[in-house]
């Protein structure tokens, strides 16, 4: 057995680099902040330009990942400290209660039925509620329940009725040390707040929804069924509009993202195919700046979004979303490019698509490692162009969407997460040669 | 098997996806009725961790020797289920799957009803040929620790360098005489401006100084025999041909800039209209002079056209080189579909070269979508400042190029802010143009029976997933071999390729599929159609007999369907077993 690794983050960059390092014959710990392994990937409902199903393609391989004798798993899990250089890191992990014995949980899900604290699902975007103690995904891994003591009413109901008394109300936090040659980072992205930019009307307006809660809307497994409908009414929207930039490309001190997040033009061109499909008669129009159908496969997506699907694209960056108070329509204020003159038009729903920016918390997880960040608050490359997922910090190595927006989809997170791999075991090799 | 069939049945709801349309319950009852069914249950997920367990724990409880799952698609799925069986002590080629989601739910949503009917047509079409399966043994092959990189670029040599500093042997082949691929020729490099032997003279220094590493250049493949673990590979060269034996291979053989075809936007009629190459090597010679305009025109052979649907029906049936071959003599005049990633950032690179030095020149670039991702619009910005002009012209109308009574040459295009028509009196006119497949990928493709995608370029295993994989084992690829890529995403694509083929040699072995074709000698007459007509050169007549080597068979059936004498079967896919399922389906009652 050769020294082991630390991979933190249980995205699809994550499980890629665990499973390539597990098969290679590393001993793997791959640590996830929270229940559950999958990450943004698990979200998602379809993935462009193939449109698969995005969970299952996951799901296959995030239990192959964890099945692996190599891989251990430790979920609701941060890493807190880390000591040592390449070839002999000590890292110290804590592990959060879950007030649920990992060992005798089976998942199935009785104590959740019978809870009555209900919080907003995290998984769905907060559209829809779960329970207190829940599974954040039905297809979760690990399959075992976790209880939101925040959201708990210590009623003791759930301890009642499970069956293989997994209850742990008195758990406490375990901290593990671990001794590994390298460490890996995918710890991902988040999606930025557009209520920060006022005028788009989120969170003010109902009918203005993130691209997001829409792939949870979407999504069959999702919290209305995959029933396309809109939160005012509950009806289906007729005509959308998509929103793209917001936030990025975007050099305003307040919001200070001034890079493109790479992925939105193609999600969104995906999100508007996926709507034709569940609702042939809807209207769609998509405002863009630039489309940046960049990669395999997307142009020739976007020239069929077009010409197959009827959807149209407007070369405009709305400057306001207003709403009709009467019917909770949204109207959009943009310039027309052809006639240049100020327009709006009115839509059922609108879509932000907002710029993906560095997790929370990544700071502080930067200074744990003492590897350096990037202007964008992403992970430093040690060299942009040689060595783009090596951290400043030797033996470090970062991977996915913690990295920037250089990467941008799915199968560049999955190259990375295999790259990473590669790189450790090159490093650790040289190590022992030395 | 002697043994009396013990069936167990697992339906799944997939959520909603198949549960909202399928009435499982009733498809599980009625599971439970057919011949051999021992038991039968319906879960929410039963690829979720919950259902493999409930599968593991009924194998146990009902002494189960067979094992049908009826939810989606063996192509993701299978691998899964098979080996849940083989952790409960099953063989995992005693399990079949029924494919109740695309093939019902899906297709049929809006007649829930015969979507239920269906459903228990294909369970009981499972459940007939899950009856007669027999345990299969997965041949195991020794995997040689050597790898061959075709292609000295950029990203074959990241990759071979990853592999050799992991204890490797690798061979790097190059048809030129030196390593270093399209790189080595670029002057500077975005966004750095840094000089591209900056990043490429280093790694040549280590690749040819690499204990592990073997370079041959000026050499290309001749021949590739056998498969993965195993393959023979003849090289050639001027000086005659070399034979090495390799575990693994990775295909980095790189892209070509397209060329536009002579008069295309009078490319090769003025000769002030070159390409961005051309014009890298004007700036690298550094006779730019102090032009007062230069022109440059994005998208030029790129985005273009529409892979037409003959093209697409051609495709996967027909000889892949057949297709790349047909597919680049079109787009040789109309241009590629496809938008090739780099060349916005390589035309802000030269606008920013040439302002350098010489600030004076009115550098216009012509763009529709300016494609500036992830944190190359901070490279965009610095072009701004250095006030290179963006127009963002009607794409649909390609600009005219003009020579004027004076001389000058002059660009009219169409402003999509004004909408009028825009003329610029210019010196220089330079098109971008895209990355395009190469034409030796035809023979490689045929040699590594690796298939080619569309657009031209190898296909990697699966587009989202397994993007460096290849759907032969043992193959993998690099770099812009399959489809535009910058620097840092070709050296991400080689280390990833190394990690790939590294844990193949890692291990030193690999087990293979067991669904292989079986020839019943008896029966065989050694006419050689099998021979003639197998694709992965699997069987071999010899001493009058078909012989099948199993290890390169992919279980495809072509030369059990041929066969005159109905000598050759499948494992796993017998005509027995087939003709259960059919029978099941025809005939219920029976």
């Amino acid at each position: 057995m050769q020294k082991g690794v630390v991979v933190i983050g249980g995205g699809i960059a994550g499980i890629q680099a665990s499973s390539d390092l597990a098969n290679r014959g590393f001993k793997v710990y791959l640590v996830e902040k929270s229940p559950s392994i999958g990450g943004r990937m698990a979200q998602l409902d379809k993935t462009f330009p193939t449109m698969d199903c995005s969970m299952c393609i996951l799901a296959p391989k995030m239990i192959e990942c964890v099945r692996h004798p190599n891989v251990q798993l430790l979920t609701y899990s941060e890493v807190k400290d880390v000591k040592g250089s390449v070839g002999n890191f000590k890292v110290r992990v804590l592990k959060k209660p879950r007030y649920i014995d990992e060992r005798k949980c089976t998942g199935c899900g009785i104590c959740a039925e019978n809870c009555p604290s209900e919080a907003p699902n995290e998984f769905d975007e907060n559209i829809g509620m779960r329970k207190a103690v829940y599974m954040p995904f039905p297809q979760a891994v690990p399959r075992v329940m976790v209880i939101d003591k925040d959201n708990c009413l210590e009623c003791g109901l759930c301890d009642n009725v499970c069956p293989a008394n997994a209850v742990n109300r008195e758990q406490q936090p375990e901290e593990i040390e671990l001794d590994v040659g390298a460490v890996i980072v995918a710890t991902g992205f988040d999606v930025f707040d557009p209520s920060v930019i006022p005028q788009y009307g989120y969170k003010r307006f109902q009918n203005v929804i993130t691209a997001m809660e829409l792939e949870r809307t979407l999504c069959a497994s999702g919290p209305t069924g995959g029933h396309l409908i809109r939160p005012s009414d509950g009806k289906i929207p007729r005509s959308i509009a998509f929103i793209q930039c917001i936030g990025s490309r975007d050099r305003r001190k307040w919001i200070n993202h001034p890079y493109c997040s790479s992925i939105c033009c193609k999600y969104a061109v995906k999100d508007a195919v996926l709507i034709k499909e569940h609702e042939p008669d809807s209207r769609i129009t998509i405002f863009y700046i630039d489309m940046r159908a960049f990669g395999r496969g997307f142009q020739e997506f976007v020239n069929r979004a077009k010409s197959e699907f009827g959807i149209t694209f407007t070369r405009s960056n709305p400057g306001e979303v207003s709403e009709d108070p009467n019917t909770n329509n949204v109207v959009v204020w943009f310039e027309d490019p052809i006639t240049r003159t100020v327009q709006h038009a009115s839509f059922d729903l609108v879509v932000l698509c907002p710029t993906l920016i560095p997790r929370k918390g990544v700071e502080e997880l930067a200074k744990t490692l003492g590897a350096e960040l990037d202007s964008y608050g992403f992970f430093k490359s040690a060299d942009a162009v040689k060595k783009p997922l090596d951290t400043t910090v030797s033996g470090i190595f970062a991977c996915g969407y913690c990295v920037g927006p250089k990467t941008g989809d799915i199968p560049d997170s999955v190259a990375q997460g295999s790259a990473t791999a590669s790189r450790v075991a090159e490093v650790l090799a040289r190590l022992e040669v030395a | 098997m002697e043994e009396e069939p013990r069936i167990g049945v697992f339906v799944c709801h997939c959520g909603v996806n198949i549960g909202g349309i399928v009435n499982v319950p009733e498809v599980t009852e009625y599971a439970k009725k057919l011949p051999f069914v021992t038991y039968a249950e319906h879960n929410l997920y039963t690829c979720s961790e919950a259902g493999l367990a409930a599968i593991k724990t009924a194998i146990k409880e009902y002494n189960l020797n067979r094992v049908v799952v009826a939810s989606c698609t063996p192509r993701t799925h299978e691998p899964l289920f098979r080996g849940t069986c083989k952790e409960a002590g099953l063989n995992p080629y005693l399990f079949e799957m029924a494919n109740i989601r695309d093939q019902c739910s899906w297709v049929h949503m809006h007649e829930a009803e015969k979507a239920t009917v269906k459903a228990k047509d294909l369970v009981r079409m499972a459940v007939a040929k899950a009856a007669l399966l027999e345990p299969q043994t997965e041949p195991e092959v020794e995997v040689k620790d050597v790898s061959l990189v075709i292609g000295a670029g950029v990203a074959g040599m990241t990759a071979a360098l990853s592999m050799a500093n992991q204890g490797f042997k690798v061979y790097l082949v190059d048809r030129d005489k030196e390593p270093g691929g399209i790189v080595r020729r670029l002057y500077k490099l975005y966004p750095t401006l840094a000089d591209s032997s900056e990043v490429i003279d280093p790694l040549i220094e280590v690749v040819k100084s690499h204990k592990n590493i073997d370079l041959l250049t000026s050499m290309t493949l001749k021949e590739v025999l056998g498969y993965v673990g195993n393959f023979h590979v003849t090289l050639t060269s001027s000086g005659g041909d070399k034979d090495i034996d390799v575990g693994t291979i990775i295909v980095a053989c790189g892209a070509l800039n397209y060329r536009p075809p002579k008069g295309l936007y009078q490319y090769g009629v003025y000769d002030k209209v070159i390409t961005q190459e051309e014009l890298d090597g004007v700036l690298k010679r550094g006779n730019v002079g102090e032009p007062e305009r230069i022109v440059m025109i994005q998208c030029v052979g790129a985005r273009k056209g529409e892979i037409r649907p003959s093209e697409l029906e051609a495709f996967p049936r027909s000889d892949t080189a057949e297709l790349l071959r047909k597919i680049l003599k079109a787009r040789k005049e109309e241009g590629w579909p496809y938008c090739s990633r780099i060349c916005c950032m390589n035309a802000i690179k030269n606008a920013i070269l040439v302002k350098e030095r010489s600030p004076k020149t009115d550098v216009v670039i012509l763009f529709g979508d300016l494609r500036v991702y992830k944190e190359y619009e901070d490279f965009y910005r610095m072009a701004r400042d250095l006030e290179v002009r963006f127009v963002r012209h009607i794409e649909e109308v390609p600009p005219e190029i003009t020579q004027r009574s004076d001389g000058k040459l002059e660009v009219a295009a169409y402003d999509a802010l004004s909408g009028l028509e825009v003329k610029f009196p210019t010196d220089w006119v330079v098109l971008s143009t895209p990355l395009r497949p190469r034409r030796s990928e035809v023979l490689l493709a045929r040699m590594l029976k690796v298939p080619i995608s569309t657009d031209g370029f190898l296909m990697e295993a699966h587009l989202k997933l397994r993007p460096v994989d290849t759907n032969v084992d043992g193959v993998f690829l690099a770099g812009t071999v399959s489809g535009p890529k910058d620097i840092p995403e070709s050296i991400i694509s080689g280390e990833a390729a190394a990690a790939r083929a590294s844990i193949l040699m890692g291990n030193r072995k690999v087990v293979t599929d067991a669904i292989t074709a079986v020839v019943d000698e008896g029966l065989c007459i050694g006419c050689g159609l099998c021979e003639e007509i197998c694709p992965y050169g699997a069987p071999k007549i010899e001493d009058r007999k078909s012989k099948v080597r199993e290890i390169l068979c992919r279980g495809c059936g072509s030369c059990a369907a041929e066969c005159p004498r109905r000598a050759i079967t499948m494992r796993h896919f017998g005509e027995h077993q087939v003709l259960a399922q059919v029978k099941a389906l025809l005939m219920p009652e029976a």
